[in-house]
């Protein structure tokens, strides 16, 4: 069993959460994840590694509440437990020193960003973190980001919080006034890694792109995962999450995300009046 | 005065087909004492140091010792006589391909049916359960010496109940939430219960061994961790990575691996959903593309969670089929429709991207291949379409490579089957390995085979045999 320590909410709808689990944090690496399993009839989900400490035994993860299990794990306090948490897993973001490394986030992504983001940082890269929410309340992690690039750019959908615009036009207006990128790395809904991955392939910059499709094990066992990366079939949990942003097939991804949307939708409404 | 032989095998009761597909209960009963006297009465007791029946057995069993007892109605004895060599019968009394082992070679098949060996072997097992009897154990005093195993499949639960026994501190790490490898997420509930592999786990921890689920080697903690901590090291991962065919539409949704059709069933208990949280999609027709066991637990398990149409497609003809012939046998009488001599080339999809037809073309059968069986070869301008709303592909596994990727020491074959020599080592020092993970797919039976060679193994390098220079890979 797995205790929650402590427990915030960011925004509405999206929480953070510190759980104890020593196991994970020992060789715990950026852009890598967990899956749990909240009790006994609960499903697997994954969910990434915000932040993990080594000495002191805990991870640290965000999420928004979206399905039932999101909802139910947003409902638990400090002093719950989750039954089942098991990681990391999947394949460390390739860290290295490219220059100026670019990290564009959106949304729930953030706190995968954030992780990448601070170990571009600390491999040498001069890091510029370009961040979108969809308004002002949404905004998470700022001071975090803040801490941690050398350039921050924050964007919202409608312009209620310091500009209007997507992460595309902001990296797309970067990118025209001559800033400089030697590598991106995006993170947050696929129709925007997939329009994030158009622009820096137009100007021939190495992009990696975090990708999060359904998961049953997240060991490579299941296939549920699978994902297109330049003509082959790729298991996202053992080879990736991260691929070649150039190389993936964004659509057939976003088509597979919502293959159990009705069902998702049967099991909140069972949970949501309290039928669990 | 003698009885007269009795030439027919007493068969199992079984639930009626039409009932059973709507559950997910066990379809085989079990025999009654009576039924079981009667099959065991059948056995001509040939001399245990050439009973045909015994080198069928790859763990050796002294099959007609303990028909014996039973005869004697001595039920702690016959399971006695089972565990001096295999400590899972309830399990291998129920998934053994014994038709091709020890029943195959049974003398009695010259004059009638060959002995329900299998049968009677579940028969001792489940009334010892009932009885709530174990075999007497003798475990050794402990010697100081830790052992780790990873994986809980049959290879792994097997080498530790013998280290166990010989005095080792045994630690089993398992990746998943849950003991017992493809036995608890593979096989479905009506063939195996679950409860039956969580007996053997209860049972294990009664002797000692320690288990610790949700751990992930190679990724929560590397082999390098491990053997920081242990003294020697057993891999049982088994061979769970699925294989998919790369022809168009194979990302479609409503097209599963075996591994994950039957994990959301099984494990996750997608069947129950939305008691159950994990949901599995329903529909009307479902295409399961091989012929093994695999995709005979498919297709049944399909038809149980509501299909009403479900094909087996299968490359070659009836009798290359790998399953089981009990398989076979239950999903014809179940209803499973089986299409031999055809391969999906195309899978077409809807607008909403869900597959809705797979395209076949007929195969001919050419030359025999490496396996001897007469490969598949397809006729051009035969395609034709079938329409489906799911595909399951239970077309063989391979091991999951996260256990060694980054482990360069641990030597694989082409096949990404780890290498082993004669006593299990691999080509990384203290580390030995077993089961699916050294043969690829293969049966329950002969990974507990090298679970237990492998414990031998363990312990004689424990005890000092040194470790090769060269290791001088066995084939399987
Ligand atoms: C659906 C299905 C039906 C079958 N039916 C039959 C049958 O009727 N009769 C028969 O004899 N055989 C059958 N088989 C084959 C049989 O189940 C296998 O040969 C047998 O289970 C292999 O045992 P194992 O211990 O080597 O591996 P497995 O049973 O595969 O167990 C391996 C275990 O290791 C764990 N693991 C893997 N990697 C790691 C890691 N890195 N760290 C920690 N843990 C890890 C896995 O999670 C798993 O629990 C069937 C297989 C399937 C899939
Ligand atoms: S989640 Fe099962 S293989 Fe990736």
């Amino acid at each position: 069993m797995f205790e929650i320590m402590d427990k915030k909410v960011l925004a509405p709808n999206i929480k953070w959460i510190r759980v104890r689990a020593p196991i994970v944090a020992r060789n715990a690496h950026a852009g890598q994840f967990v899956i749990l399993r909240l009790h006994e009839k609960g499903e697997r989900i994954p969910l990434t590694l915000f932040k993990w400490n080594e000495e002191e035994g805990y991870i640290e993860l965000v999420f928004q509440e979206v399905g039932k299990t999101t909802y139910e794990l947003g409902s638990y306090e400090p002093g719950d437990k989750i039954m089942d948490v098991v990681g990391p897993l999947g394949n460390p973001t390739p860290i290295q020193n490219y220059g100026t490394a670019v990290i564009v986030s959106g949304g729930v992504g953030a706190p995968i960003g954030y992780a990448v983001t601070r170990a571009l940082k600390e491999a040498g890269n001069r890091v510029v973190s370009i961040i979108g929410f969809r308004s002002k309340e949404y905004v998470i992690l700022e001071d975090e980001f803040k801490k941690i690039s050398d350039e921050l750019l924050i964007t919202t959908d409608d312009g209620s919080y310091i500009r209007k615009g997507f992460t595309t036009d902001v990296l797309r207006e970067y990118l025209e006034n001559g800033g400089k990128a030697d590598y991106v790395f995006t993170v947050g809904p696929v129709i925007m890694m997939k329009l994030i991955s158009q622009i820096t392939k137009e100007y021939g910059i190495k992009t990696d792109a975090s990708l999060n499709p359904l998961m049953v094990d997240g060991t490579g066992m299941c296939g549920a995962c699978r994902v297109t990366v330049g003509g082959e079939i790729k298991f996202a949990c053992a080879d990736g999450p991260d691929f070649d942003a150039h190389q993936v097939d964004f659509d057939e991804l976003m088509s597979r995300l919502v293959e159990y949307r009705p069902e998702e939708k049967i099991a909140l409404d069972k949970y949501m009046k309290g039928g669990c | 005065m003698p009885k007269p032989l009795k030439k027919q095998r007493v068969p199992m009761p079984e639930q009626d087909p039409k009932e059973r597909i709507h559950n997910f209960n066990e379809v085989a009963l079990g025999y009654t004492w009576e039924l079981a006297l009667e099959e065991a009465s059948r056995c001509l007791q040939c001399p245990v140091n050439h009973a045909p029946c015994i080198k069928g057995c790859p763990v050796d069993v002294n099959i007609p010792g303990f028909i014996k007892k039973i005869r004697e109605k001595d039920i702690k004895g016959a399971l006695e006589i089972i565990h001096e060599t295999n400590a899972l019968p309830c399990i291998t009394g129920r998934v053994c391909p014994q038709e091709q082992q020890c029943e195959m070679h049974c003398v009695m098949g010259k004059v009638g049916d060959k002995i329900n060996i299998g049968k009677l072997e579940r028969f001792v097992a489940d009334e010892a359960k009932k009885m709530g009897i174990y075999p007497e154990v003798y475990i050794a005093p402990n010697n100081g010496k830790k052992v780790a195993i990873i994986g809980s499949g049959p290879a792994g639960l097997t080498a530790a109940a013998d280290l166990v026994k010989m005095g080792y501190d045994v630690t089993v790490f398992e990746a998943l939430h849950d003991y017992g490898g493809v036995l608890i997420y593979g096989i479905p509930e009506f063939r195996l219960p679950k409860e039956i592999a969580r007996y053997e786990v209860e049972y294990l921890k009664s002797l000692g061994v320690k288990f610790i689920k949700n751990v992930v080697v190679g990724k929560t903690l590397t082999i390098y961790d491990i053997l920081n901590d242990y003294d020697a090291v057993f891999l049982g991962t088994g061979a769970g990575t699925p294989n998919f065919l790369n022809i168009p539409g194979v990302n479609l949704k409503g097209i599963y691996s075996a591994n994950e059709f039957l994990t959301r069933i099984n494990l996750m208990k997608a069947f129950k959903f939305p008691e159950y949280d994990t949901p599995i999609k329903r529909g009307k027709k479902l295409a399961v593309i091989g012929g093994g066991n695999v995709a005979m637990d498919a297709a049944r398990s399909a038809l149980r969670i509501g299909y009403e149409e479900v094909y087996i497609i299968y490359r070659r003809t009836k009798e290359y089929m790998t399953a089981r012939k009990e398989e076979i046998k239950h999903a014809e009488e179940e209803g499973v429709k089986f299409m031999f001599l055809v391969s999906p080339v195309e899978f077409v999809g809807n607008e909403e991207g869900n597959v809705k037809a797979v395209v076949l073309i007929m195969n001919e059968l050419g030359e025999p291949d490496e396996s001897g069986r007469r490969r598949p070869k397809p006729v051009p301008g035969t395609e034709f379409g079938l329409e489906v709303d799911a595909v399951v592909f239970a077309i063989g596994q391979r091991p999951n490579k996260v256990l060694y990727q980054e482990v360069p020491e641990l030597k694989v074959t082409k096949w990404g089957t780890l290498i082993v020599d004669e006593k299990y080592r691999t080509t990384m020092k203290g580390v030995f390995a077993g089961g699916d993970a050294v043969r690829g797919e293969a049966t329950v039976v002969l990974a507990m085979g090298d679970g237990k060679r492998g414990a031998r193994a363990i312990d004689e390098y424990l005890k000092g045999e040194p470790w090769p220079e060269k290791i001088e890979p066995k084939n399987f």
